[in-house]
């Protein structure tokens, strides 16, 4: 009894806070342009009864998600979007990896501090730290008074405003939930593995290819799942360092949704990334059980 | 004659495969190996025995490659291995923990050796199956290490560690985590498999059984050196100081000033060889100078000797300078029943031989004076050049007997039973002997408990030959 409760609580809360919203967005979606408030039709009339809801139903259809394939626009961010998240998943990683590493190896009583340290940027606003970005990466920003200054370079760098800027902002905010879970589980990690597998033969890089990284997987994938999900469909982090070259799905559907006003061909573009974002860790999951299963 | 027993430590000839050439590791301020030499031969099982902190297991990580030794020499084969790193050794190591790696099927965890050394697959795989064979394994070799048992565990590492066929293998307290049933079989599992590849193991261990079961050498180790190596039986039965008898086994350590007893007179000799493991004792310059007198053709004594006929010798074998009859006539009656008699003022020292037994009781050798008003303990095996100094008997347990009626034997001592710990198949009674002092006594259960006839709180005698003990310097 008990745990059922435990169970059913969660439950309710996915269910009104992600199923429900998802449905409504996915209503939208099949639903078409209009110019009324809410900016689309049809719109289920409950006072008409059965013959209403047969009307609304009959309203649906897939007219956006056509759309959505007939405009290059789309795809392009799309495919813009999974590229930046792609390479900025794999530059968290081999940033975030050795200063996990690093961490799990510290001596027992430094341990604590460097976690604070990891944790410290949540306690300033989010948006702030985007856009003291911007102070650091303009023309006439720290970074590059800094570089002139040394002698490394004459001309200031153009930075801000292109995609280097985009994957420095989106780097420098997801580090943290790249390095904790890769630091738990190298936290666990037994230091006589690792010299047991000099002991028979291997070289120190061997033992860490061989033994360290196949035992860390699982907070690798857990960092690049937490690093890659949000960030492909980050939106500040484009408007505020990318230029208008950058070209991110997180943008377009800010400007369907404010500036076009075109409710259901933004919710269309959302059903999509979603679809784009399930796929692949379901098949994931999927092929992880089997291996498990294998090995039983 | 019987065939030759291995013992290659004794042949001056043998080439030792391990060679410790005055090894010291610091950590720091702390000196955990200090100036060790010690030679270790081809197919030896060499045990490494001592409490934690000895510096054991810090000896075994400079053989295994992952500590440098601080100075010295580590010669394997006569090649220095001080400085060559892990992997470049022809030592595997067997971890305490197992350290199996847990992504990886015992298959392959026996595999990952031998395909460091880039060996064909047939290779490996004819490789692996011998191993999986030697240690019953073939069925479990798909299995993750997580779903084998405990014992199971404990055989892939071996396994793994043997796979490369190494010139030595390093077992670091491999049992440790089995319990006693399991450890029991498997120690002689170890030394079967030790046997049948030929391979030269050293062990790590605190558990003096386990070294004493498996090993062909065990050096009981102290503060970063080696207190003692031997044979198990010599350890246990000739510990060459108080540490290594105290370490080893349960004994009861008799702490004393030792006095020198007469050499033995001409016709008991015999018996004083017959029984005694060291040599005879030489005639040492002054304490012992009556009795090398004596030996001759036993004329008076001097003064000194004449004080150790008549304290201290004459209670014992009776008096014999006096009478030129050295053999006593038979115990009176009265002397036998009355523990305190009347003819031995001093303290009523050891109970006045019923000269019967004198005979059994060999000469030289040492009495130790441990406790006002109670006897001296005789040791014939004691170096007489310890007398005088303070010294410390080491008596085993079961080299005690205990008994309701006094018995007849060189030393006896009287005592309550205080406890009482029985253990099945022997039980250990604690006596607390006049004065306080408590002795362990053993005696084997070989009738059922309810028919015992020692119990809590009853007066005993205890009593051992005079070559039980160990007579050691004391520290």
């Amino acid at each position: 009894m008990r745990r059922a409760v435990l169970i059913t609580v969660p439950y309710l809360w996915l269910l009104a806070l992600f199923l429900v919203p998802f449905l409504i967005v996915l209503k939208i979606s099949l639903s078409d342009y209009a110019l009324a408030r809410p900016p689309y039709a049809p719109q289920l009339d409950w006072n008409e009864g059965w013959a209403g809801v047969r009307a609304f139903f009959s309203g649906l259809d897939i007219e956006n998600f056509i759309f959505l394939t007939t405009d290059d626009l789309y795809w392009k961010a799309y495919l813009s979007s999974l590229r930046i998240a792609l390479i900025s998943t794999v530059v968290t990683l081999f940033v975030g990896y050795p200063v996990a590493y690093a961490m799990a190896r510290a001596p027992h009583e430094w341990r604590p501090t460097l976690l604070m340290l990891v944790i410290l940027p949540f306690w300033t606003s989010f948006l702030i730290r985007v856009y003291s970005w911007i102070g650091i990466l303009s023309t006439e920003g720290v970074l590059n008074q800094f570089l002139m200054g040394i002698g490394v370079i004459s001309e200031p760098l153009t930075i801000l405003n292109t995609n280097w800027a985009v994957y420095i902002g989106i780097v420098y905010t997801y580090l943290p939930f790249m390095i904790l879970p890769i630091y738990a589980a190298l936290e666990k990690l037994d230091e006589s593995l690792l010299e047991a597998a000099e002991d028979l033969g291997s070289t120190r890089f061997a033992a860490f290819w061989l033994v360290t990284i196949p035992l860390s997987r699982n907070g690798i994938i857990a960092g690049c799942f937490l690093v890659f999900i949000p960030t492909i469909g980050e939106f500040v982090i484009p408007s505020l360092l990318g230029g208008s070259d950058t070209l991110m799905i997180g943008k377009v559907l800010w400007e369907e949704f404010f500036s076009n006003r075109d409710w259901p061909v933004a919710s269309a573009v959302a059903v999509v990334l979603l679809l784009i974002l399930i796929i692949p860790i379901v098949l994931f999951q999927r092929s992880e059980e089997k291996a498990r299963e294998a090995a039983k | 004659m019987a065939e030759p027993v291995f013992a290659p430590w004794n042949d001056p000839a043998a080439k030792p495969l391990i060679q410790f050439k005055g090894v010291t590791k610091r950590f720091g301020d702390f000196t955990a190996i200090d100036d060790l030499t010690q030679d270790i031969f081809e197919c030896e099982f060499f045990a490494l025995l001592g409490p934690s902190g000895c510096g054991k297991t810090t000896l075994m990580r400079m053989l295994a490659g992952f500590e440098e030794p601080t100075e010295g020499q580590i010669l394997l084969d006569g090649r220095d291995i001080a400085h060559v790193p892990p992997n470049k050794r022809a030592v595997n190591m067997m971890f305490q923990s197992y350290a199996l790696f847990p992504h990886l099927s015992v298959y392959d965890n026996i595999a990952f050796g031998l395909r460091r050394e880039k060996k064909s697959k047939d290779e490996v795989h004819a490789r692996v199956q011998e191993m999986l064979r030697l240690t019953r394994l073939e069925r479990f070799a798909a299995r993750k290490p997580h779903q084998i048992s405990g014992g199971q565990r404990q055989r892939v590492a071996l396994a793994r560690s043997l796979a490369k066929a190494p010139k030595l293998l390093l077992l670091d307290e491999p049992l440790g985590a089995l319990d006693r049933k399991l450890r029991e079989e498997t120690q002689f599992e170890l030394m079967d498999i030790q046997e049948k590849t030929g391979t030269t193991f050293i062990i790590v261990t605190h558990d003096q059984e386990e070294a004493m079961t498996v090993a062909t050498r065990v050096a009981v180790m102290n503060e970063g050196k080696i207190a003692q190596v031997s044979t198990p039986d010599v350890i246990y039965e000739a510990p060459n100081s108080v540490y290594v008898a105290d370490f080893i086994g349960d004994v009861n350590l008799i702490r004393g000033t030792a006095k020198a007893r007469p050499e033995a007179p001409e016709q008991a000799v015999e018996t004083a060889v017959e029984q005694s493991p060291e040599p005879i004792p030489t005639p040492q310059p002054t304490p012992a100078a009556a009795p090398t007198a004596a030996q001759q053709t036993a004329p008076q004594p001097n003064d000194i000797g004449r004080v150790l006929h008549d304290r201290v010798l004459s209670p014992i074998f009776g008096k014999w300078i006096d009478d030129e009859q050295r053999r006593l006539p038979p115990p009176s009656k009265a002397e036998d029943s009355t523990p305190a008699p009347a003819p031995s003022p001093p303290p009523a020292s050891v109970q006045p031989a019923e000269v019967k037994s004198a005979p059994d009781i060999p000469a030289g050798g040492l009495a130790i004076h441990w406790a006002d008003g109670q006897p001296p303990v005789i040791a014939a095996n004691g170096d007489p050049a310890m007398a005088g100094q303070s010294v410390v008997l080491s008596l085993r347990p079961e080299k005690v007997s205990i008994a309701k009626e006094r018995p007849d034997a060189a030393n006896t001592l009287r005592g309550k039973v205080i406890d009482i710990a029985y253990l099945g198949n022997i039980s250990t009674y604690h006596v607390e002997i006049e004065g306080g002092t408590m002795i362990k006594a053993q005696a084997a259960n070989t009738r059922r408990i309810a028919r015992r006839d020692i119990t809590w709180e009853d007066e005993v005698w205890l009593s051992f030959t005079a070559t039980a003990g160990v007579v050691l310097m004391d520290a």
